[in-house]
């Protein structure tokens, strides 16, 4: 399936683009200029990147049945696995940076501490998602696939919910994070959802 | 790229005091039995250690004339200080917001020039002073502590102030005076924090000791750091150092300190009551719910070595304070 050029340039630009966020709290870290605790700062920048790039994956369908532009669907296999990568990094940071390597720490948390049971649940459902996200794996799964990658909305409760579990003093930050994850999900309502291709149409004419 | 450059700090891996000048200076205080006859050694060798590095800032007159009359390392921790960059760039400062960068970007706007304190309750003289006259009448002292954060962190920091005790014993506490409660200004247009509307904590800040706490010589009120007049973001123009405490205790821009009959209620506690205690001892067997206690990242620390130490019961002041706990459960009372 040979792909229009402006699709494959449209998919360079969003692979580009998630890399840009990395790279730079990466040169931070590099230069010195991520404060006196740079594994910290990765965790939660790591932790934020993927919470936020899950919200971006989960907005490609409203997208495109507001649009139907297909360019939205091109790119949401990438998102979902970057997604993934950002939380893997996230884990490890903390496994290393925070806890230095110690698996027995990391082991007792898993057993005590709910929010990072929470979020090993919602990493290993990403990556589960991740695994069969490619093309010998959804034949491979057939009708089953799609129930599978619903769990992408159980996965978004629990991050809201690990993330929720580590605010000390001020919701602000979460409380944006949890509003977009509400309307993302609304636009899914099946009253909703019919009416965002009439709604994409009217703004169309609107604009011309 | 994973080579974090040392030399961001200029003091990088040696000492923000030579370590020999500090060790002899140690010695020769100890020696000498200390204050007498330092008072009457020439000003040079009185003068301030000289932290390199800190952003020199000018205090209120007060503050700089009395600082001449300073004696330096009066408490000393054998480590090394934690560089001036990350002891004002790395701070847990609600009322700036909740990031450990919003207090040094955000508490600029806090005016602290002039600043008063009430101090009222069971005293015979309650009142409101102006902070220069509630600390003048002590000289000046220099203290490295550690300071050791509920989150599992921990710094060394030079502090410069009077012992918490000259305070509340001239202000005559009666028979009745049984805890301390302090208070942090409330102020929400100099403190951005305090006007978020998902702000969980309730204003102002409260925090308290019991007496005997507060009456320790180990319990300091801080008006300054690193040979100056505090940052802002560290609590200028008055914070409270409690170094056997987690740092949450320490609280900072106190604009009231009452002496009670009760034990009062503090802010964390008034949060989150399962997590955070009224005493909050530094326990490395009781851990906080969501981290362990038992081991902390004495910062700064880079990606592959994040230095983390076993944490001492009482951050290491066991020796000075486990008396005032004799026959309590600390798990209880935690
Ligand atoms: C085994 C899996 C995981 C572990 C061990 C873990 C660990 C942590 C830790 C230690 C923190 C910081 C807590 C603190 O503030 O002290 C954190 C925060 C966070 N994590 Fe995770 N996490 C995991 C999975 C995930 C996943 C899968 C996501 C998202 C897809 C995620 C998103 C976040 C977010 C958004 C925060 C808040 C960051 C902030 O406060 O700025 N985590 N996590």
């Amino acid at each position: 399936m040979a792909q229009p050029r402006h699709i494959l340039v449209w998919r360079l630009l969003v692979f580009v683009a998630a890399l840009v966020p990395l790279s730079w709290w990466m040169f931070h870290v590099a230069i010195g200029a991520a404060g006196p605790e740079p594994g910290r700062y990765l965790l939660l920048n790591l932790g934020q990147g993927a919470l936020f790039l899950l919200l971006c994956t989960l907005s490609l369908t409203p997208l495109m049945r507001l649009t139907r532009w297909k360019g939205f669907s091109a790119i949401r296999r990438q998102l979902g696995l970057w997604t993934f990568s950002y939380a893997l990094l996230h884990m490890l940071s903390y496994l290393l940076f925070i806890l230095g390597l110690n698996w027995t720490a990391l082991g007792e948390d898993l057993q005590k501490r709910p929010y990072v049971i929470v979020g090993a649940l919602a990493l290993v459902i990403l990556l589960a998602l991740a695994v069969t996200s490619n093309r010998y794996a959804m034949r491979r799964l057939g009708k089953r696939w799609k129930p599978l990658h619903k769990w992408i909305y159980a996965a978004l409760g629990l991050v809201l919910l690990h993330f929720l579990w580590v605010v000390r003093a001020d919701l602000a930050e979460w409380s944006t994070y949890a509003a977009v994850a509400l309307g993302l999900m609304l636009l899914r309502l099946p009253g909703i959802a019919q009416r965002l291709p009439r709604l994409g149409e009217r703004l169309k004419r609107a604009r011309v | 790229m994973l080579i974090r450059s040392r030399n961001r700090h200029s003091i990088g891996e040696n000492d923000v005091t030579p370590e020999s000048v500090y060790l002899s200076r140690r010695t020769f205080l100890g020696g000498v039995a200390g204050i007498g006859l330092a008072a009457s050694l020439p000003r040079a060798a009185l003068a301030g250690p000289d932290y390199d590095d800190v952003t020199k800032a000018k205090g209120p007159e007060w503050f700089e004339a009395h600082l001449s009359d300073t004696r330096w390392n009066a408490v000393t921790a054998e480590e090394k200080i934690t560089p001036f960059d990350d002891a004002t760039h790395y701070n847990n400062f609600y009322e700036f917001g909740s990031n450990k960068s919003d207090p040094a970007r955000y508490a600029g706007q806090l005016n602290t020039v002039p600043w008063s304190v009430t101090i009222d309750g069971e005293v015979g003289k309650p009142g409101q002073y102006a902070l220069e006259n509630l600390i003048t009448p002590s000289r000046f002292e220099e203290r490295i502590y550690r300071l050791r954060c509920v989150e599992a962190w921990s710094m060394v920091i030079p502090w410069l102030g009077i012992p918490l005790a000259d305070v509340i014993k001239r202000a005559e506490p009666t028979g009745k005076a049984k805890y301390v409660r302090f208070e942090t200004l409330e102020h929400p247009k100099q403190m951005p924090g305090q006007a978020s509307r998902f702000g969980l904590i309730e204003w102002p800040y409260r925090e308290g000791l019991r007496m005997d706490e507060a009456m320790h010589p180990l319990a300091f009120l801080a008006v300054g750091m690193y040979g100056r007049v505090l940052p802002n973001q560290n609590g200028a123009p008055l914070r409270l150092v409690v170094p056997w405490k987690y740092g949450f205790k320490s609280i900072k821009s106190i604009v009231r300190i009452s002496l009670v009959e009760s034990q009062p209620e503090t802010s964390w506690h008034m949060l989150a009551p399962d997590e955070y205690g009224f005493y909050a001892n530094v326990n490395p067997d009781v851990d906080h719910p969501r981290w362990s206690q038992a081991t902390e990242r004495r910062l700064p620390n880079s990606l592959f070595n994040p230095n983390v130490i076993d944490t001492q019961p009482f951050n290491g002041y066991a020796e000075d304070v486990a008396g005032l706990y004799q026959g309590m459960d600390l798990r209880k009372f935690y």
